[in-house]
């Protein structure tokens, strides 16, 4: 009878995905390309930020590009595309998370040296988009004031992670109630610090100050 | 159901320790999950049988060790525990802190083998 053996490993489970997003993180700012992860639950209304995001940049004369993780259907890439900008889809198929190399191979035959950003519209999703990195340097938490005030304090792993949060459809506050001191709040507890943004794409507040974050980060790569 | 992924990195990673190590069966596989890494146990484990099929994990027992949250707390100038991950606050100050030293754990721990061939 042999004695079991024990192997200390001590290693990361997603390895492999880390040192891929670690190395594409590396060639994205060596490039001064600004990637920004988008993670918020569906019905947030990630594409229409996005797409004002794109359509304003775009009007700026600045290079973007997008590509759009889904489970089953292209709608939000079609969206996207309106606006102009090269837009890639994701089909995850069931999968409820994106991961680095899906990324990578999306956006393999793309000239990456002639874009100033490149947003990731992950899938719709509060839990399980968070352990995996795609190599962004910016990830954007997306909160809508249809959803309530505690979602911060019932997803605290996935506000935790982000960098920065926006508060979506700001118009629509006092119709739902919204306690925005109690929502800002609540991101502050499980992520003190994290620079807050309230937004609407309908009456266009906050977009300016979002585009303004975007272009000093992306500053902070030069 | 991200921990299906998880658990079929654990399975790739720990055969490949087994190949390394000239082969033989798993009976036990550690993990250390930190509370702050969004796995929930039980969907880990129902997955983890099911990734470990036809592999040199298929008889192995997943031992997982929850790792609490521990932050340091600028005031205090000390780390502390967290009783949950709702708020970051120091328990002793009240102070938020965003300095977190332990919690994120997604860690394949050890692996314990068995002789290659059963007699």
């Amino acid at each position: 009878m042999i004695e079991p053996r024990i192997l200390e490993v001590r290693t990361k489970i997603l390895k492999k995905n880390d040192e891929l997003a670690r190395s594409m993180r590396r060639q994205f700012e060596s490039l001064g390309l600004l990637v920004v992860n988008m993670v918020s639950s569906p019905g947030t209304g990630k594409t229409a930020f996005l797409k004002e995001t794109l359509v304003r940049l775009r009007g700026r004369g600045i290079p973007v590009a997008a590509v759009v993780g889904d489970l089953e259907t292209d709608n939000d890439a079609r969206r996207l595309a309106e606006s102009g900008a090269p837009v890639r889809q994701i089909m995850t198929h069931g999968l409820c998370h994106l991961e680095a190399d899906m990324v990578q191979q999306h956006i393999a035959d793309w000239d990456l040296a002639g874009l100033h950003y490149l947003f990731i519209e992950n899938v719709g999703n509060l839990v399980c988009p968070t352990s995996w990195d795609l190599g962004e340097s910016v990830r954007l938490a997306l909160l809508s004031v249809t959803e309530g005030e505690d979602k911060p304090l019932k997803y605290p792993g996935l506000f935790n992670t982000s960098d920065i949060a926006a508060i979506t459809k700001i118009d629509l506050a006092a119709a739902c109630e919204f306690n925005r001191d109690v929502a800002r709040a609540n991101i502050e507890a499980v992520r003190p610090g994290m620079r807050i943004i309230e937004t609407s794409v309908r009456s266009g507040a906050g977009i300016d100050e979002w585009l303004d974050y975007l272009a000093a980060k992306r500053h902070e790569l030069a | 159901m991200h921990e299906l992924s998880i658990a079929m990195n654990v399975v790739e990673m720990a055969s490949e320790q087994v190949r390394q190590a000239g082969g033989g069966s798993v009976s036990r596989v550690t993990l250390r999950i930190g509370r702050l890494s969004c796995v929930h146990q039980d969907s880990l484990r129902y997955s983890f049988e099911l990734a470990r099929e036809g592999t040199p994990l298929a008889g192995a027992e997943l031992r997982i060790i929850e790792v609490p949250v521990r932050v340091f707390c600028p005031t205090c100038q000390d780390e502390f525990e967290l009783p949950g991950i709702q708020r970051f606050a120091c328990p002793a100050c009240g102070t938020l802190s965003a300095d977190i030293r332990q919690g994120r754990e997604l860690d394949l721990e050890s692996i314990e083998l068995s002789e290659a061939t059963p007699s």
